[in-house]
């Protein structure tokens, strides 16, 4: 166990194609850090880099304090679960997960004791004798798992393991890694492109987009102060609500509820669950106020999801609660008390009001 | 495809039948000339039964060899032809192994290169090269030697092509949690590509296994002396031997001999033979 420490961390490809553009990041001791981001904003290269498998065009990292830049991957202490679980198909389970031991030189008997126990906690103790081909999605993850809890790692590093199971699957594989993970209490960087993967596992969530750290922070805290237009759009589902905004337009739409917006104009944000649908001709209330046309309305069973547009064509996602929800073309006053508005730079890339 | 029709079976079988018959009717005769004298194999009447010299003409074939034409006895050829058969298809396997194993693991400088080269001699075959190889092999002293007759035969483009095409399938993610769980690069190859071309190796054997046993021309070259007579070569020369009649029944006899081993080999590793090729899933 050991906290994790990445130091301005670059990645550049021999083509000359950046993958990652500087990280800091300080994982500590037991926490589990959730790296999300979408697809090529290098978080798979950054765990990559972590686990030695990619080389460090520069910066550091250090595991436990000690410098790992140089290492091959068994000698940083790491353990490693693949996407594709990376089983190695003609061993058995109990070989899969005794063959990091064996390479070390772990007495015979520790090996033993060790596989069992685990293969025990993760109720695969009587596959133990299978070939991996012989298991299902959720029980080669649980291989996979156990062979890299069985090393006693400084770190766990997963790069999408649950990306391969079923929905249902992965609902109770999610529930089961982050128990795991809290009795091991072993420090985990975790990559997802999931962001409710991301919401429910991590401590402490790192959001990145074209190799860069957009935001850190627990989960709730990012959710709720994006620092950035794109986290506020990539965490939450549906995204959130963002609208340009001028100067000018600031006091009919917002009534009651001044906002400095600066003279070069700014983005506003809400969230479709803070936002409430009300008839058209509602007249003004405190906080935001916009008239909508409905496009389309997506029933989800205990809430809906209203798709409309103002006049000026911003798209707008209301969360209706229920199922009652207006036709589309129909009209509707959109509005949201101004505790739940989020105000960012005209170029979204900071945050204007706390 | 999956009809029920008799008529159709009945086809499907008598086209079988005959594709056997025809195929197996050359083996039928050459065992029942092996079983005759040679007087009755020279009346121009080709018989279709076996005859009462069985026993005979094998031991004898076995035993003494023929004096006659200088031919020793067909158990040290057998004992030849099994070295070199089984030397061949060994190297072949274990050098293209660790050259695939090169060409897909590592960046090397060169790299391609390399990898063309070898591709690049799979359009040079024996027969091809064969006036510079023997000068070669005669210039290193290894006419009349196991080395000599195996070596030359040894590097496989065929076979190195084919083990690259089996890695290159294997997951890179592999090769990534063994690095993870400490393994180098040989301890990769030994624990992980090893067991996993398994099959292929074995498709592979008994492949190459029928071209080491069926080399005729090369063995012809280099050898000279007759303890390093291979059986395939061997047949030839009796058919040659000197002026007199071929003796018909001890060549038809050796013929057989000779047929056994890869006959043997192909139905000890069917199984893994037929699995090395249809076999897709890693």
């Amino acid at each position: 166990m050991a906290k994790v420490e990445l130091q301005q961390v670059r990645k550049v490809y021999p083509g000359g194609l950046e993958a990652v553009k500087g990280v800091s990041l300080a994982v500590p001791d037991g926490a589990f850090c959730v790296l999300v981001g979408p697809s090529g904003c290098g978080k798979s290269t950054l765990l990559r880099m972590v686990a030695g498998l990619e080389m460090i065009t520069e910066g550091e990292i250090r595991i436990g304090d000690l410098r790992v830049n140089e290492r091959e991957p068994a000698e940083r202490d790491i353990a490693m679960v693949f996407q594709n679980y990376a089983l190695y198909p003609h061993m058995s389970v109990y070989d899969n997960m005794a063959y990091g031991l064996r390479n070390r030189g772990t007495p015979r008997a520790e090996v033993d004791r060790r596989v069992r126990e685990v293969a025990k906690i993760l109720e695969i103790a009587d596959y133990l004798d299978r070939k991996p081909r012989a298991l299902s999605g959720g029980q080669r993850q649980r291989v996979a798992m156990g062979r890299a809890i069985v090393r006693q790692p400084k770190a766990f590093l997963f790069d999408e393991p649950l990306s391969n199971l079923d929905a249902k699957l992965r609902v109770s594989m999610r529930v089961e890694i982050r128990k795991l993970q809290r009795d091991f209490a072993t420090t985990s960087l975790y990559v997802t492109h999931d962001q409710l993967e991301a919401m429910t596992l991590a401590d402490m969530l790192v959001v990145m987009n074209a190799g860069q750290v957009e935001q850190i922070g627990p989960p709730l805290d990012v959710y709720q102060k994006p620092a950035t237009t794109f986290v506020a759009a990539f965490i939450g589902a549906p995204p959130m609500n963002l609208l340009a905004l001028r100067p000018a337009e600031a006091a009919s739409l917002l009534a009651g509820a001044p906002l400095p917006i600066p003279a070069e104009g700014a983005i506003l944000g809400v969230r479709p669950e803070h936002m409430v649908l009300n008839p058209a001709g509602t007249g003004p209330a405190p906080g935001l106020r916009l008239e909508i046309g409905v496009v389309a309305a997506e029933l989800v069973g205990s809430e809906s999801f209203v798709y409309g547009r103002t006049d000026r064509g911003a798209e707008i996602i209301v969360r209706v609660p229920g199922h009652d929800v207006p036709a589309p073309g129909a009209r509707a006053v959109a509005t949201a008390a101004r505790e739940h508005l989020h105000l960012f730079s005209h170029d979204g890339s900071h945050r204007l009001v706390e | 495809m999956v009809e029920n029709k008799p008529w159709l079976t009945a086809l499907a079988h008598l086209t079988l039948i005959v594709g056997v018959a025809i195929v197996v009717f050359p083996v039928w005769i050459a065992f029942v000339a092996s079983t005759r004298t040679g007087s009755e194999l020279i009346t121009g009447v080709v018989p279709l039964t076996p005859g009462p010299h069985l026993i005979e003409n094998y031991s004898r074939v076995l035993g003494e060899g023929l004096s006659t034409g200088g031919m020793p006895p067909i158990g040290g050829m057998m004992f030849n032809s099994l070295v070199m058969a089984l030397v061949i298809a060994g190297g072949k396997i274990a050098i293209s192994l660790l050259s695939a194993f090169a060409i897909v693991y590592f960046r090397f400088p060169l790299r391609l290169v390399a990898f063309w080269m070898i591709f690049l001699t799979l359009m040079l075959p024996v027969e091809v090269r064969i006036v510079p190889t023997f000068q070669v092999i005669a210039d290193l002293g290894m006419l009349n030697s196991y080395t000599g007759l195996t070596v030359p035969l040894i590097a496989s483009a065929t076979a190195t092509f084919l083990f690259r095409q089996v890695f290159m399938t294997i997951p890179d993610e592999l090769a990534e949690a063994a690095r993870v769980d400490g393994a180098g690069p040989m301890k990769f190859f030994r624990d992980i590509l090893i067991p996993l071309s398994r099959t292929n190796m074995a498709a592979l054997f008994v492949i190459l296994f029928i071209y080491g046993w069926n080399q005729y021309l090369w063995p012809l070259l280099v050898t000279t002396d007759a303890g390093y007579y291979t059986v395939v070569m061997g047949i030839q020369r009796m058919v040659q031997a000197g002026d007199d009649e071929p003796i018909w029944e001890m060549i038809m006899a050796t013929t057989i001999l000779a047929m056994l081993p890869p006959v043997i080999v192909v139905l000890l590793m069917q199984k893994l033979f037929v699995k090395g090729l249809v076999e897709t899933e890693k």
